[in-house]
């Protein structure tokens, strides 16, 4: 048995592995069953982002609150969300996340800290804040954390929120997924500051950057910012650099792309590839059960979408259901 | 035991009274404490018009001064509801919601549905409304009908001190989000309210003056312009019955539509604007559900379709009067 490396344990590290593969099987299958035209609206895919997802609630319990985005599925998966039960809501069935009443933007589970998908980019922010507020009332060293891209990092309630962490000194931490593009248009073109260190700065935050395609850069900032914020230490910015497989939403023919960056970013910065290949590398993790997990992964997302397709659609009286009609 | 407070009062005692019996309740706004940070008094306004004065005193961190910052303090606010606390978090003027509106509309209330039912949001946001003080344009709007378009939100609008304690009780005990408007014309009103704690339901209108010839609808700072005209017009015996719908979301249309099948005539006062408002929402259902009792085409008076001017003079030309609704309720009984 070769001497383990990495900070994290040989079953944390198959965890860490499951989530990602879990992810990436979730989304490529989900692009495919779109493709076909089964499913209804929109989705916007985390595929090529899943080191970020998976690093950062590797350190999170339930109690640990997170305010997704529209990019939401990875987060979702990462904190524990039944990938049955998502993939249901993708399909709008009664039995989904949210019976079918949110769809792929809106997915949540709030018994397991995850406060939502958001189809609003940016609002997330002081959603979290909020959960970083409550968990220190309740005193539980939870922490309130909330993702948005590199688009969203220019949102008005996103950078109030970064001033109203640091001034109420909240366990409250705000992860910028900077994959280059706020749908199409390029992050250097539409966030002035190279690096979100200096913006973090300009709030009275610490801000870290990490390669958001390495897990394990990932994990560790993460695990320093999380501690810090539990032990009393205040809200902290970390970003992470990191790509995207697909487009900005299913259909996005992604004109804006340079040519044969898609190709590239597959080949050469596929975040699971590079994992895979440390881990095997060190001799910590075999290639049979790397593969025994991959092969976990295609069973259960063959049943997540077969179970879906055949579930029943919600009844006409769900409509008028779950809010208070008055009129 | 029942003494004379004003709505202030009223509204302070209310949320002392919540804070006393539920630590899950926390209040935040701006100034809600004033003074902090710097080296003069705490507490040195409890809020720009004194509603949570004295609270600090007793509950210390559980009232958050906020910095001008409304869409991440109205946003964290519902954040910490979806967690388990219950908010008030007073957002001084209604006029500010544009700043912090996706929290309201597109966050607060959509939790519970969207999630298929999995999430509750028990947060109330406390706000000034209405004309009346010369605080132009963007201080003195009546933004009810906003509100009330939004499913998922409630719409609360009392008109005294009684209704005041009631209702805010009844709003942070709700599972829903509530928009708790305050008029600022009615803060220094004063009414017998009584020093135990009470729920007011939400969706029960109070019928606030009983008659036979006609019925006034209205809420808020217009319950005293109705009746004010309902005292006029019995001089000339005409007998007004005025409804104080007290909640706007959910609305007791059931109080309405009995007394308009008494009375056959309906005048809608709204201090909102007319269209698409108060007014014109609870005639469009009368005029559905009771078409058969009336006698009159229904009345509406509403302030105009103008953004609030600032000079004197136009003001009170803005707001509608007891006079203008006097001659909407002959107009009716002309018929």
């Amino acid at each position: 048995m070769s001497k383990n490396p990495f900070p994290l344990s040989k079953q944390d590290l198959l965890k860490a592995y499951r989530t990602m593969r879990l992810i990436r099987e979730f989304e490529e299958r989900v692009h495919n069953e779109f493709a076909k035209g089964d499913i209804p609206g929109f989705v916007h895919l985390y595929a090529g982002e899943e080191a970020s997802a998976a690093g950062i609630m590797m350190h999170l319990n339930d109690r640990d609150r997170i305010a997704s985005t529209h990019r939401g599925h990875g987060h979702c998966i990462a904190k524990g969300v039944d990938v049955r039960d998502m993939m249901s809501e993708i399909y709008g069935k009664a039995d989904g996340s949210c019976r079918g009443k949110g769809g792929s933007m809106h997915i949540a589970d709030l018994s397991k800290g995850m406060m939502g998908a958001n189809g609003i980019l940016g609002a997330g922010a002081p959603l979290a804040c909020g959960a970083a507020l409550a968990a220190r009332y309740r005193g539980d060293g939870g922490v309130g954390i909330s993702f948005v891209g590199d688009g969203a990092s220019n949102q008005g309630m996103f950078l109030e929120s970064l001033n109203l962490a640091a001034v109420w000194n909240l366990p409250a931490i705000f992860v910028v997924e900077n994959n280059g593009y706020a749908e199409s248009t390029s992050r250097n073109y539409a966030v002035a500051v190279d690096s979100y260190v200096d913006r973090a700065a300009g709030f009275g935050l610490p801000g870290v950057t990490v390669d958001g395609t390495d897990f394990f850069a990932v994990y560790e900032a993460a695990g320093e910012i999380i501690k810090r914020a539990r032990e009393g230490g205040g809200p902290a910015l970390l970003e992470c650099k990191m790509i995207r497989f697909f487009g900005h939403f299913e259909g996005d023919q992604q004109t804006y792309r340079g040519k044969g960056e898609v190709e590239d970013i597959r080949s050469n910065r596929d975040c699971i590839k590079a994992f895979v290949a440390k881990v095997i590398e060190t001799g910590v993790i075999q290639r049979a059960e790397i593969e025994g997990i991959d092969k976990e992964a295609v069973t259960l997302i063959d049943e997540a979408v077969a179970h879906a397709k055949a579930a029943p659609p919600p009844a006409a009286k769900d409509l008028m259901t779950d809010v208070y009609v008055a009129y | 035991m029942a003494r004379k407070i004003s709505m202030r009062q009223a509204l302070n005692e209310a949320l002392d009274q919540e804070m006393s019996r539920d630590p899950a309740v926390i209040v935040m706004g701006e100034d809600i404490v004033g003074g902090m940070g710097g080296e003069g008094e705490k507490d040195a306004w409890g809020g720009v018009l004194g509603v949570t004065k004295g609270l600090y005193a007793k509950y210390g961190e559980r009232l958050l001064d906020t910095p001008l910052s409304e869409s991440a303090y109205i946003g964290a606010a519902i954040g910490a509801a979806a967690c388990g606390m219950r908010p008030v978090a007073e957002l001084m003027f209604i006029d500010f919601m544009g700043v912090c509106f996706d929290e309201i509309f597109n966050q607060a209330a959509k939790f519970k549905y969207m999630f298929g039912g999995k999430a509750e949001t028990p947060v109330v946001i406390r706000c000034m409304v209405g004309a009346g003080f010369r605080a132009a344009a963007q201080h003195s709007q009546m933004l009810t009908p906003l509100f009330t378009h939004i499913p998922g939100l409630k719409v609360v609008c009392p008109s005294n001190a009684y209704d005041a304690k009631g209702l805010l009780i009844q709003s942070i005990r709700d599972n829903d989000p509530v928009i708790f408007c305050e008029h600022k014309n009615l803060y220094g009103l004063e009414t017998d309210v009584p020093q135990e704690s009470y729920t007011i339901p939400f969706a029960e209108a109070n019928v606030a003056r009983d008659g036979k010839d006609a019925t006034i609808v209205t809420y808020g700072m217009m319950v005293h312009r109705a009746i004010e005209a309902a005292t006029d017009l019995a001089k000339n015996g005409i007998d007004c019955e005025v409804i104080d719908l007290r909640t706007l979301s959910p609305i007791d249309m059931d109080t309405v539509l009995e007394s308009v099948e008494n009375t056959g005539r309906l005048v809608c006062v709204d201090e909102a604007h007319p269209r698409c408002s108060i007014a014109s929402d609870v005639s469009a259902k009368v005029a559905q559900e009771a078409f058969g009792s009336l006698k009159a085409g229904i009345q509406m008076v509403t302030a105009p379709h103008t953004p609030v001017p600032f000079s004197p003079a136009l003001e009170d030309l803005y707001i509608p009067t007891a006079a203008q609704i006097a001659a909407a309720v002959r107009r009716t009984v002309a018929h």
